[in-house]
């Protein structure tokens, strides 16, 4: 192509998205997008997946994104199409998933004038995004589009909207490719200062009782990095937590994995993290479910942070030893560095370290009693553990997406990931709805693989309209819900924090979830007891199709360990026998405490 | 070897006068106030204009106050806006020059318009409209000179102020993209 070939705006959108290697959009169709559609339907080389509502086209796109590593996309109209996505957008921010969305928007010439669906697009999504642009000239087009994808992928990723006025999607411009020149202001640091590096090295190699505590930058910065973490945790033979997002960033099974840390983390986790006196944070951000009540917070320990980052770093938590850079960067210098030095680490200290940790380990703080009867009530976690191990049966590569509440919390502690980019959940917003078109995402980049959205009966029903997509595309996609009729993780904190007033918690008026999934063209199944479970797991894993499998599960099941909020790790409340007598305050409940969320 | 830090974090709250250099386009205040707005960060005073129209860049002046950690924070999100060139704290980085320009409206006859007159002369402000019953005065310099200047204008029949917020720039031959 000449550089003075002119093309249309929608023709440049599809132009630049090719030359960026994107080979499948989420959308929605509307009238500001109408010319970019027009464009898509003349042309093979970009799929579009049609979603039922803009929130679940962002989400899918995270999916996508979350299990691929690469930049998620979404073509979406103005007005009400735009503001449906500011949830995913959001969602996208707090847990660092680069996401590109196109938004239509009304002709330049009446923008400001209150015209039919019509929003200041860039000003809503403007703290909702990494960054955002508005086109107002088509020869700008493909230049923005370019850096939209280098913004919302480098650095710490996250989401970046391209606002699209329909004038200049019509008008005839000159396509500019790829810049060869770096950004003029936005350059991120991905080397880490060997100085940092060195400082770690020598603040681990003299700890006594050391972790290391890894987060979802582990799982962005690529599967490498996965597996210098990995390396180095067993070069060091150091114990290591994951945060929720960074579960698979180290193997679930391995002896040196103490699972997760926070509010729901293990038992030994949260008081290795109290009790150490070195602590090496790898792409996490000391979150307040990770730290509790901060003046309390590994109140011994020497921290050491290396974030992608800057301003994650002594936001929280002060820490000794600041490293910025990619973990993938971060963790081979560490590596290097740690061979390098000659200081041998206090091994005795280590070991000793170790005894106290297997210890705490021995309380088997996820222990649950399931009935063994075949008329026994199924626990949610004895579910979600058949499902775990019938699934490895298979040997399928799994992904697991989830919705948010008890059931999120359960997943995460009883799936083991063994690598990263297999577990998709809503970390930092929290947002119900999510495990569904999450799944649409990630069944789409692997048509292969074994897709579960594990769920809540409450949860499923905020994107329920995503079932008509996994039927159109025939996504085989599993919904997997622990149906207690209750949002159970708001009932579990009105019994805990609010004397058992469970106002406005249990799901009413339910769906049949069986019928729900036949009149969406998918397979409804329901295990009411114990003696339904392994069957209804095993011919959901069979079928070829998408399948509901409505798990009826013990409705007062709480989810345990529990940092009450506002509380220190050491103030852990294990189980049912931790609890206080109904309308007693618990222990660690403060009135500080309550305020929290 | 290091001392573990101690958890009680310092509380006591510095002002800090932080330059930014943005990208001069579209929304980019909107986007330095919102995160100011949206994070809970204090603006006590705000200033922008183009600084240099080859590089198309402005200059952005904020002046704020929080511990030590919140400043560090205010400094971190800024340089992580995409069309921010530099954040510079030019109170951390030496000395530093900071001005402000005031037009300061007094209206009033006899004794009170001579006092007025008398002061502004006291003062170095400069009269730039002069009515047979009034003054505007243009008076530059530090904050706190200003806010003096317009204590002693009260009595003498002050109508209105119109300031522009600090500008600073630091001393010595660096400039702060240097």
């Amino acid at each position: 192509m000449t550089s003075t070939e002119t093309l249309s705006g929608a023709e440049i959108v599809l132009r630049a998205l090719k030359d960026q290697g994107v080979d499948v959009i989420f959308g929605y169709p509307g009238g500001a997008v109408l010319p970019i559609y027009d464009a898509l339907f003349q042309q093979n080389a970009i799929r579009h997946i049609l979603v039922r509502h803009e929130q679940a086209a962002v989400h899918a796109a995270e999916g996508y994104a979350r299990s691929t590593g690469k930049v998620g996309v979404v073509l979406v109209t103005s007005g009400p199409g735009a503001t449906n996505t500011v949830t995913g957008l959001v969602d996208a921010l707090m847990d660092s998933i680069p996401v590109v969305c196109l938004t239509g928007q009304v002709p330049t010439h009446l923008i400001g004038n209150d015209a039919f669906q019509e929003a200041d697009t860039t000003g809503i999504t403007r703290p909702a995004t990494k960054h955002n642009y508005l086109v107002k000239d088509v020869n700008a087009l493909g230049r923005i589009l370019h850096e939209a994808f280098y913004v919302a992928r480098s650095g710490r990723p996250g989401p970046v909207v391209v606002d699209l006025p329909k004038d200049v999607l019509i008008s005839r411009g000159v396509y500019q490719g790829m810049p060869a020149t770096p950004h003029r202001s936005y350059r991120p640091v991905v080397d880490p200062d060997p100085h940092a590096i060195a400082q770690a090295v020598r603040i681990l190699k003299s700890a006594k009782r050391p972790i290391v505590y890894a987060g979802g930058g582990v799982i962005n910065s690529g599967p490498e990095a996965s597996r210098l973490l990995t390396e180095f945790v067993h070069l060091t033979g150091f114990p290591c937590t994951n945060t929720l997002m960074g579960l698979g960033a180290f193997p679930g099974s391995d002896p040196q994995f103490l699972g997760m840390l926070g509010m729901h983390g293990t038992y030994e986790a949260n008081l290795a993290m109290h009790g150490c006196d070195a602590m090496l944070n790898i792409g996490a951000r000391f979150d307040d479910r990770v730290t509790g009540r901060l003046r309390d917070f590994s109140p011994h320990s020497l921290k050491i942070h290396a974030d992608i980052d800057p301003s994650s770093i002594n936001k929280n938590v002060r820490v000794d030893c600041a490293i910025v850079g990619d973990a993938t960067r971060v963790l081979a210098a560490l590596i290097a560095a740690w061979k390098a030095d000659p200081t041998k680490p206090d091994t005795g200290a280590l070991a000793a370290w170790w005894k106290q940790i297997d210890l705490w380990r021995s309380r088997d703080c996820l222990r649950y009693r399931q009935d063994a009867s075949p008329k026994a009530v199924i626990k949610p976690q004895h579910a979600i553990k058949r499902l775990y191990e019938i699934a490895r049966e298979t040997g399928r590569d799994v992904f697991i997406t989830t919705e948010v509440g008890q059931h999120q919390m359960w997943a995460a502690q009883f799936w083991k990931f063994e690598r990263p980019n297999r577990w998709l959940t809503s970390g930092g917003l929290g947002t119900m709805g999510y495990g569904l078109p999450a799944a649409i995402g990630a069944q789409i980049a692997h048509p292969e693989a074994l897709v579960i959205d594990i769920a809540g009966e409450a949860s499923i029903l905020m994107n329920i309209q995503e079932m008509s997509t996994l039927a159109q595309y025939r996504l085989p996609v599993k919904v997997f819900i622990l149906n207690n009729e209750y949002m159970g993780m708001v009932r579990q904190w009105q019994e805990l924090l609010h004397g058992g007033r469970y106002s406005e918690s249990y799901s009413a008026a339910l769906p049949d979830f069986v019928k729900l999934a036949e009149s969406f063209h998918a397979v409804g199944l329901r295990a009411k007891s114990l003696g339904d479970l392994d069957g209804v797991i095993r011919e959901m894993l069979a079928v070829d199709r998408a399948v509901i499998a409505d798990i009826c599960v013990d409705k007062h099941e709480n989810c345990f360990p529990m940092i009450p909020s506002g509380a220190a790790h050491n103030e852990m409340i294990l189980g049912p026998e931790d609890e206080a007598p109904s309308g007693a305050a618990q222990p660690g409940v403060t009135e500080e405490g309550m305020v929290l969320v | 070897m290091l001392k573990a830090l101690s958890p009680a974090q310092d509380t006591s709250t510095r002002q800090a006068v932080i330059a930014v250099l943005v990208e001069n386009e579209a929304g980019v205040l909107a986007r330095v106030i919102g995160l100011f707005s949206g994070r809970g960060y204090n603006i006590d005073s705000l200033t922008v204009a183009p600084v240099d129209d080859e590089k198309q860049l402005s200059r952005i002046t904020i002046v704020t106050s929080g511990t030590a950690m919140v400043i560090e924070q205010i400094k971190a999100q800024l340089d992580r806006l995409v069309p921010v060139h530099k954040v510079a704290d030019l109170t951390m980085e030496g000395p530093h020059i900071a001005r402000e320009l005031a037009l300061i409206k007094v209206a009033g006859t006899g004794e009170k318009r001579v006092e007025a007159l008398r002061i502004a002369d006291a003062f170095r402000a400069r009269v730039v409209d002069a009515t047979t019953e009034s003054f505007v005065f243009e008076m530059t310099g530090a904050t706190d000179k200003l806010d003096a200047f317009v204590a002693l204008m009260r009595p003498l029949g002050l109508v209105e102020v119109s300031r522009t917020g600090i500008v600073a720039i630091a001393r010595g031959p660096k400039g702060i993209d240097g």
